[in-house]
Parts: C-alpha cells; sequence; structure tokens
C-alpha cells in the first residue's frame, strides 16, 4: 500500500494536550523526531502500533511462543502419542525414560500423556472462564459505568456483595455440590466469581470515557445508548479489557488447579494439572518426577500468560511509550 | 417573515454545587430562521456553550433547566434521550470545539462520517461511506477518498475539524449549532475552517449559531450577535451595528480591548477592569456594575432589561444605554501609562 502523504502537522501537539491516542501521545513526549518517523506514526492504524510494540517487547514474544507451543502440543501430540491419558502401561513407577519422557505413576499412567491431557482441561477451563468472565464483566461494568446512579449503585453493590464471599469456601462448597464436576462446570464456578474484577474494571474506564467529548459528540449526532456503550466506548476501553482478560486466564488456571488440588475440582480418571499436583505431592521426594513435570508446565504457562498480559498492557496503553524489558 | 426553525424563550441553567447554586444561564431568548447566522459572543463562563448544551440535551443529569426550546414548534426540553435521538445530527447538528478529542480515535474519520449518515437515513453501507467521502471532498479534505481511509490522529487540527463540519452537515440538518468551532486551531487554519463551515451552511441552507468570544471570527460571519455576560444576553444586534453603535458598556468595553487596523497605532488599548463576577453569588442589580464605568445608584437596585433602544432590532441591557450614543470607547480609560511600553 502506498504511504499516504499527511497534511502538515504542526499544531496537533499543542492542540491535543493529553488526548488518549498514540500519535497525540508520542508528540505530547516531546522527543525530537525526523520527518520519516512521523510518517510512520501517522500512517498506521490503533491495531498496527499496539501491535508494533508488542512486537518489540521481548519477554511478552517470548511468553507468547510459550504459551502457544503448550497449546498446540497439550492439543496435538496427545493424537500421536502411543499413550492415551487413560491407558494403563506395563511400566510402575519408572522415572523418566525414553519411552515416557516424563515417567510413570504407580499405576502405570504415562505421566508424558496426563500431563499434556490435564494441560488441555486447564486451558480449555480458562477459555471458558475468560470468555464468560470477560462479557459478563464488561457488560455489568459498561452498564454501571454507563448510566450510573441507580443501575450502578445496585450492580456495583451485588459486584461488591459478590467479592465479599471467600472464594474458596463457596468454590468449595459448589464444587462439592456438583457430583460429576467435569471441566465445563467448573470453570462455570470460577467464572462466576472472577467477572467482578473486571466489572470493577470497566466501570472505572466507562466513568472516566463517559467524560470524553467525542462520547459527547456521539450523543450529539443521535447515536442510542446501546450503539454508544458497544460501538463508541468499549472498543475504547478494549486495552484494559484485553489486559485483564489475559489475566485471567492466569486466574482461572490456577484457580483450578487449586481446587482440583484440593481433590474438589476435576474428578479422576479425568486430569488436570492440579490434580496431578496433587497425586504427586506425596511422592514428591521419591518419584519427584510425578510433581515435577505438573508443576513446571503449570509455572510455564502462568508465567508465559502474565508476559503476555504485561506486553499487551504495554501496547494497549498508548501513554507508555518507552517498551520496557 | 420567514418560518422560525429555532426559538429559545426565557431559557435557563443552573448547577447545584456544594458552595451554591451555579447559575449559568440566566435567561436566554432567541429566535433562528433558515441561512442565517447569529453569533453567541461573550468571555468564558457567561453561559455560551450551557447554552447549547441545553438545547441538545446534553446537559449531564443533575442540570436545573427552565424555560423553553421550541424546534419547529415542538418543545425539546424534557425530551428522553430516545426522543431527541432523531433531532440530534438529524434535524440540530453540533460542533464541538476540540476536534481532537471530538473525534473517536478507534475509528476511521470516514467511519465517523458514514456512521452519522446511517444513523438517521436508511442507507446501505457502501452508500453512506459514499456520501461520507463526498462530504470530505466538500469541507476541503484533500484526497478525500484515500482520506477517508485514516484515523483522526492521522490528521491536523485544521482538518479534523473539517470531519467535523463534514459529520455536522451530513443529514442535511436544519439547524448548526458551532461551539467555538476555532479556538482550538491556530490562526492560519481558522480561516480555512470558517471558509468549511460557510459552505456547509451555503449547502444545507441551515441556521448556524456560531459561539465564540473571538470579536475578530465573528464579524467575518455572523448576520446577527448577542453578546452575553454572567449567563445573559446583554446586547443584541445587526453585526455592524454592534461594531460601529454598541449600547451596552460591555460590548463597548469588549471593543475597546481589541487592538483596530483602522485607527492609529499610539493609540492605547482599554482594558476593563477587574473580572467577571461569581455564577454562584451574583451581584444585586446589574452583573456588570462592578467594572462599569458609568454605574450608578440605580444599577445597584435594579438590574437592566434587554430592551428595543433607538435603532430596528438593536436590544440592549443597561440603563443608560443611550448615553453611549455620545461618548462610546471613552468610557473606559486606557491603559497605564507604564503598560504601554509593553504594547508599542
Amino acid at each position: 500500500m502506498a504511504e499516504v502523504q499527511h497534511e502538515p502537522q504542526r499544531d496537533v501537539g499543542a492542540t491535543y494536550g493529553v488526548a488518549a491516542t498514540d500519535a497525540a501521545a508520542d508528540r505530547a513526549v516531546g522527543a525530537p523526531r525526523s520527518p520519516e518517523n512521523e510518517r510512520e506514526v501517522g500512517a498506521r492504524s490503533q491495531l498496527q502500533l499496539a501491535a508494533r510494540r508488542f512486537i518489540r517487547h521481548r519477554l511478552a514474544l517470548v511468553g507468547l511462543a510459550i504459551f502457544v507451543l503448550l497449546t498446540a502440543g497439550a492439543f496435538v501430540v496427545p493424537l500421536f502419542w502411543k499413550w492415551t491419558y487413560s491407558a494403563i502401561t506395563p511400566d510402575y513407577a519408572t522415572s523418566p525414560s525414553a519411552s515416557h519422557p516424563f515417567g510413570t505413576d504407580t499405576i502405570g499412567h504415562d505421566l508424558f500423556a496426563q500431563v499434556l491431557t490435564a494441560t488441555q482441561t486447564s486451558l480449555k477451563t480458562a477459555f471458558i472462564v475468560t470468555v464468560i468472565a470477560t462479557i459478563v464483566g464488561t457488560v455489568v461494568g459498561a452498564v454501571a459505568g454507563y448510566y450510573g446512579k441507580l443501575a450502578d449503585a445496585v450492580l456495583m453493590r451485588f459486584t461488591d456483595l459478590v467479592l465479599t464471599v471467600p472464594l474458596l469456601a463457596v468454590l468449595l462448597v459448589l464444587a462439592n455440590t456438583l457430583s460429576n464436576a467435569n471441566y465445563f462446570w467448573i470453570a462455570l464456578v470460577v467464572a462466576a466469581v472472577l467477572w467482578t474484577y473486571l466489572a470493577r474494571l470497566v466501570r472505572g474506564t466507562f466513568l472516566s470515557l463517559r467524560e470524553h467529548d467525542y462520547i459527547v459528540a456521539a450523543r450529539a449526532i443521535g447515536a442510542r445508548d446501546r450503539r454508544i456503550i458497544f460501538r463508541h466506548m468499549i472498543p475504547n476501553a478494549a486495552g484494559p479489557i484485553v489486559v485483564n482478560a489475559t489475566l485471567t486466564v492466569a486466574n482461572a488456571i490456577l484457580i483450578e488447579s487449586a481446587l482440583s488440588f484440593l481433590g474438589l475440582g476435576i474428578q479422576p480418571p479425568e486430569v488436570s494439572l492440579g490434580s496431578l499436583i496433587n497425586s504427586g505431592q506425596g511422592a514428591a521426594t521419591t518419584e519427584w518426577w510425578l510433581f515435577a513435570f505438573p508443576s513446571a508446565v503449570l509455572v510455564l504457562i502462568i508465567l508465559a500468560v502474565n508476559f503476555v498480559g504485561d506486553g499487551l498492557r504495554d501496547a494497549l496503553d498508548p501513554r507508555q511509550r518507552r517498551v520496557r524489558a | 417573515m420567514a418560518e422560525v426553525l429555532l426559538e429559545v424563550e426565557n431559557l435557563t441553567v443552573s448547577f447545584p454545587t456544594d458552595e451554591g447554586l451555579v447559575q449559568a444561564v440566566r435567561g436566554m431568548n432567541f429566535t433562528l430562521e433558515p441561512g442565517r447566522v447569529l453569533g453567541i459572543a461573550g468571555e468564558s463562563g457567561s453561559g455560551k456553550s450551557v447554552t447549547s448544551l441545553a438545547i441538545m440535551g446534553l446537559l449531564p443529569g443533575n442540570a436545573r433547566i427552565g424555560g423553553s426550546v421550541r424546534f419547529r414548534g415542538r418543545e425539546l426540553i424534557g425530551l428522553s434521550d430516545n426522543q431527541m435521538a432523531p433531532i440530534r445530527g438529524g434535524k440540530i447538528a453540533v460542533i464541538f470545539q476540540d476536534p481532537m478529542s471530538s473525534l473517536n480515535p478507534v475509528y476511521t474519520v470516514g467511519w465517523q462520517v458514514a456512521e452519522m449518515i446511517s444513523e438517521h437515513q436508511d442507507v446501505s453501507k457502501d452508500e453512506a461511506w459514499k456520501r461520507a467521502v463526498e462530504l470530505l471532498e466538500l469541507v476541503g479534505i484533500p484526497r478525500a477518498a484515500e482520506r477517508a481511509k485514516a484515523y483522526p490522529h492521522e490528521f491536523s487540527g485544521g482538518m479534523q475539524q473539517r470531519v467535523v463540519i463534514a459529520t455536522a452537515m451530513a443529514n442535511d440538518p436544519d439547524v448548526i449549532i458551532a461551539d467555538e468551532p476555532t479556538t482550538a486551531l491556530d490562526v492560519t487554519v481558522q480561516a480555512q475552517v470558517l471558509e468549511a463551515l460557510k459552505t456547509a451552511q451555503a449547502r444545507t441552507n441551515a441556521a448556524l449559531v456560531f459561539i465564540t468570544h473571538d470579536l475578530g471570527v465573528m464579524a467575518g460571519i455572523a448576520d446577527e450577535i448577542m453578546v452575553m455576560y454572567a449567563g445573559k444576553p446583554v446586547e443584541f444586534a445587526a453585526t455592524e451595528e454592534l461594531f460601529y453603535n454598541p449600547r451596552m458598556p460591555y460590548t463597548v468595553g469588549l471593543l475597546a480591548s481589541l487592538p483596530r487596523l483602522d485607527t492609529d497605532s499610539s493609540e492605547p488599548l482599554r482594558p476593563i477592569p477587574g473580572s467577571p463576577p461569581s455564577l454562584i453569588d451574583l451581584p444585586s442589580g446589574c452583573p456588570f456594575r462592578p467594572r462599569c464605568p458609568l454605574s450608578r445608584e440605580r444599577c445597584e437596585i435594579e438590574e437592566p432589561p434587554l430592551r428595543r433602544i433607538g435603532r430596528d432590532r438593536h436590544l440592549a441591557a443597561c440603563h443608560f444605554a443611550e448615553e453611549l450614543e455620545e461618548r462610546g470607547a471613552e468610557i473606559f480609560a486606557p491603559i497605564a501609562d507604564d503598560a504601554e511600553v509593553i504594547s508599542s
């Protein structure tokens, strides 16, 4: 595509003040800029700019690579691996070897197959939690923040109520009552709590967005509430929402693991990282691999997701000029 | 007499605050006819912008609004957002002061103009986009088809304000309210944007309410001017009449404080002493009294009404408007000697 040529932009920085765009923010910092740099900044959309900043964020890229590899591995490798996660092999409690890279447990399960499947379960849970929590949280927060007054009071007090409930205790009770707890139900339970964080965040963002001139301008062109919320405000709140969603992924995996570790999440013969760690912990000193591999994968996923979230936060925050790391 | 598009009658707006009731607008009256340009002038806090927001129904919920705003005979005060929606942008369009902040940073400018069209007209996406590009071309955006795909931050301030003007004229509105449309722009760009605004007005034959504190800009565009002080109109006249025969000391002071090309450059500027009153507790009587060189006892007791004086359609709110006919700018003391060094 041909580079778009520019109108003179001499008055831009002074006019905009702290307007929330990358270009304005870049200018506001006042670093000396060469003409070609200027053109580079101007000719890109917000998304392209964000993508560029994300790519410059090393750690986030590494995190993304690890996350993609783990995900792909968890879903693809089991299709070709010689054991399924529930298959009982003739080898009991063997340490890692060529035929069982992660060893086997005392029953004879191939731990490599189990860890892969467990990762799958954890990721699926995290995905469902993130989607539900993000949608519910965004809608609740948006309505509360946009309408204010009664809607805000009712929704936010309800959110507070959910937040004051001791998370783990409720999850234990809920998980316990759900007799056939597959990952979907666990995910619903976790999502029922995690949406609150997003609701608060989105409400706060909306409270400040609501006062922006372009939202008043959107009302002035006759746009109705729903359009203003979904087409004008949510896209502008996308940064915090996306970042929080990534963090929700990590949180969901951790909570699910905690539940399963306590024996109240995923039930055997299904496996999740938490339940594997749980069953491996007793043997941590003798059959260390049973504990070490699932834990390592868990740590790796959480770290990777957090790095991605960190990178996204930097990339999507227009005020952030310097890329960390 | 031509049809009346917009009638504002005794409009009052106040905001309750912890310090007391802020009386932002204390009785605004005007009527608009198609194709006419009404200028509203006044300094910051005189109620200009609040008036325009009140007409559009865009004031925050805590604002107390009184009086009446009728569009083609239909009362607008008290309508719900949903009832106002077809009027906003469709019949009455508004242009805000800062073009950068009134454009949504996440959408292309073409998208935003097209949105205005498809909100009010039953057209396909492609048609709306085509119309948007035409409008952008009309307001003087070069290579509009290409530039429509660019984002607001890729435009200069002047170009952004053209986009906003294109948006405002998109649905052939009957009234365009331009709230300080050139204030955020630098002087060289102002004239071009005014030109674009005039084009928009000529194309749509809309009545234009032009709000500004810049009397120079005002002179170039308005047919009639209303000067506001402390939330009230204090003088109203045809543009020429107002500039040559101001009949309210505040207007006289405003004009005297401007440098002029047609007088001797050694002529000192005559500033208005003091500062505008707080809108929470206004002085009794005439709000301009504390700063007015003509002020007398009567001014303290009685707030002068806006009344017809001598000439046709010339209204002024001053007990002593007639006296100004002879004295003019002389009533204000010239800028002090020591300050003259700076001015010369």
